[in-house]
């Protein structure tokens, strides 16, 4: 029991969101059933991608308990960075221009950061006027490309493959069946050395339930991908999108779990003068955190021209944003900075998914979905208000 | 030991002053891990403290004592670097140092834990511990090696309250808080640790718990400065005593020099002719 409620409170807080996330399954299903499909879902996959990666970039930021509102137009001008380079007018081979796109956005974070830290100014402010500015750079970089009537379409076959190109289903089976592979040794190396030396304070069925349900997991992911999901022709294996997300989620989550950076991170959003009294170089890792969040951003905006197979001057750069920290909120992530985790931007980026995928499959009005993802966000920061004070009530 | 009654004259901080060493290095010839000579410390025409004398022996604790504004909050923050004195000498293990900063004196082995603590309530004891100084392998975080080395140091400092060393310290009671501080302190092989009034916010068996730790630090060699306003916990643990008045050092001696009335007498009149008396005949 007490290990249950361990899992519930946890101190990711993950509990109450999984519930959320399958009662919304379940209703939209019932509602539904094409909701299940494995074509659906894969298509939700997608759909969620730039608000996961987003909401990854912007944990980043609010780990710190700084905010980033400028990532949304700042990943449009990465996007159009790539479509532009990469164009049948400039024709930049894809391994100068991708890479060059994740500069970039790397580098405009890195300003707000530099501004932000350098002069003690509010994030919010300087990076909602990052906001408003990246709006007109993007305008200015569209239309510096002639009489294009205000978008771009991609041009170039590596770029365009990022979210619509897929493995085949034997690379698939391959790729999942690996990762689970080495993940589970991971787990599993990490769970018996504790256990060796005496540390460990959790059960060992702990480790194997979670190996197991890794596994299940994998399985099912595989199938589903290799399932074909058009009605004309043969499309299926899983999108190249999911490992990037995945792998961006993996590199986030070490740097913040196994590294000096990322435990540095974390406590400077907990107690930034504590941070300083301990010898941390406050200012180099609160920008370090920028260049992480720019970076990530830079793949959103790649996957995003990908998706949309192309950039507009009709991006809503300032909705993703919001979105974006919604996202990470929902995961469980505090905008005071001090807690988060990277998956929560990937479980908060699947609820919005989903909300917009679901309610679109059962008709519901756009004002009907609005007000639907908002109760969601009101909810689950209530939720996790509550628990919290439930834990520290135990603690 | 050296009683100043009045606000030390030019000629009283010379005759305690070092004598230059041979080679340029200015050295000072005592058994004191750390003494300050003729320390002064100016914030543009208010002189927070005048010309302190002060001796600091190892394995020992001194109590700083002292009404408000009698410069004890300086006086510690000039010995860990936060304020360089503006004139005068500190001579750590008899070698005159300069700690312009407090990662200098952290590197002498000067630990200060202040009164809001400096822990991150986010972040587990372990990582608190180690924060700032992780142990790692191969680039990446040794827990192990850490969530050990933590066990084993509050273990051997009896601080065995605290139920698991993976409990965020936002979890964890005042006292408990306090002691993780003290052994991050410890842990990082610190030789004098200066606690600003660690006893202030608890209850009284977190107080006797915490005064327990004081005294074990002690036993362990470390030298200990412990300010405190709570004349019961100074004479339960100190072993020496220096009182502050006005930015002055008014007296410093072992405990068995003063009592509760002399001591409150000197922290509010800066002086006493009974203990300044017998001070003299201990010496």
């Amino acid at each position: 029991m007490k290990q249950l409620r361990r899992l519930w409170q946890g101190d990711s807080g993950l509990g109450p969101i999984l519930i959320g996330l399958v009662a919304l399954v379940a209703y939209f299903q019932i509602r539904n059933s094409v909701f299940l499909s494995a074509g659906n879902i894969t298509n939700l996959f997608i759909q969620s991608t730039i608000f996961i990666l987003l909401g990854m970039a912007e944990i980043w930021v609010l780990l710190m308990g700084d905010i980033d509102l400028s990532i949304g137009f700042s990943a449009g001008i990465g996007g159009a960075i790539a479509v532009i380079l990469t164009s049948s007018q400039h024709h930049w081979p894809f391994w100068i221009a991708l890479p060059l796109a994740l500069i970039g956005c790397t580098l405009i974070s890195v300003i707000f950061g530099l501004i932000v830290i350098r002069l003690r100014l509010p994030s919010f402010i300087v990076t909602l006027a990052g906001q408003i500015g990246l709006a007109g750079v993007l305008l200015f970089l569209i239309d510096s490309q002639g009489n294009t009537g205000g978008s771009l379409p991609v041009q170039e076959k590596v770029l365009y493959d990022l979210v619509n190109g897929n493995f085949t289903p034997f690379a698939t089976w391959v790729l999942i069946l690996v990762s689970v592979g080495l993940l589970s040794v991971f787990i599993l190396r990490a769970d018996r050395r504790r256990r060796s030396v005496g540390l460990s304070d959790k059960p060992m069925w702990l480790a194997i339930v979670k190996v197991a349900s890794l596994i299940v997991a994998g399985v099912a992911l595989a199938l589903v991908f290799n399932t074909n999901r058009s009605t004309f022709t043969t499309l299926n294996g899983m999108p190249f999108a999911i490992p990037i997300d995945v792998g961006v989620l993996a590199a986030g989550t070490y740097i913040l779990t196994k590294t000096r950076a990322g435990r540095y991170i974390y406590a400077i959003g907990g107690n930034t003068e504590a941070a300083r009294r301990a010898g941390i170089n406050v200012n180099r890792y609160r920008l370090l955190a920028f260049a992480f969040a720019g970076f990530t951003t830079g793949v959103a905006g790649l996957l995003y021209v990908s998706r949309l197979n192309g950039i507009s001057t009709g991006i809503e750069g300032g909705t993703y944003v919001l979105y974006a920290v919604a996202a990470a909120v929902i995961g469980g992530t505090s905008l005071f900075g001090g807690r988060g985790k990277m998956i929560h931007a990937v479980i908060g980026g699947l609820v919005i998914a989903i909300i917009d995928n679901g309610m679109a499959l059962i008709n519901v009005s756009a004002s009907g979905l609005e007000m639907v993802t908002a109760l969601v966000l009101l909810a689950a920061v209530v939720v996790d208000a509550v628990a919290r004070r439930g834990s520290t009530a135990n603690g | 030991m050296t009683t100043t009654p009045e606000p030390p004259t030019s000629d009283v901080s010379e005759k305690t002053s070092a004598p230059l060493g041979g080679s340029g290095v200015r050295v000072v010839d005592t058994d004191q891990l750390l003494s300050l000579r003729s320390v002064t410390k100016d914030f543009g025409a208010v002189q927070a403290l005048k010309h302190v004398d002060l001796d600091i022996p190892a394995g020992q604790v001194t109590a700083l004592i002292g009404d408000n504004g009698a410069g004890k909050s300086v006086l510690i923050k000039t010995i860990s670097g936060i304020y360089p004195a503006s004139s005068g000498q500190i001579f750590w293990k008899g070698r005159e140092v300069h700690a312009h900063a407090p990662k200098d004196a952290t590197a002498l082995g000067i630990a200060t834990v202040y009164q809001d603590l400096a822990l991150c309530d986010n972040l587990d004891i372990v990582q608190n511990m180690f924060l700032g100084r992780e142990e790692t392998k191969l680039g990446q975080l040794d827990e192990i090696k850490m969530e050990l080395a933590t066990k084993e140091l509050l273990k051997d400092l009896a601080v065995s309250t605290v139920k698991s060393v993976r409990q965020l310290v936002s979890s964890l009671s005042g006292g408990q808080r306090q002691a993780i501080a003290v052994a991050r302190a410890v842990m990082r092989d610190s030789e004098l640790v200066i606690m600003d009034e660690p006893t202030a916010a608890l209850g009284v068996s977190q107080t006797a718990q915490v005064l327990q730790l004081v005294r074990r630090l002690a036993d362990r060699g470390i030298a200990v400065i412990l300010i405190s306003h709570n004349l019961n916990d100074v004479f339960s643990v100190a072993d020496r005593i220096a009182v502050m008045h006005l930015g002055t050092l008014v007296s410093q001696g072992p405990i068995a020099n003063y009592d509760t009335a002399s001591a409150v007498e000197m922290i509010t009149t800066g002086a006493s002719s009974r203990v300044t008396a017998s001070a003299r005949a201990a010496d």
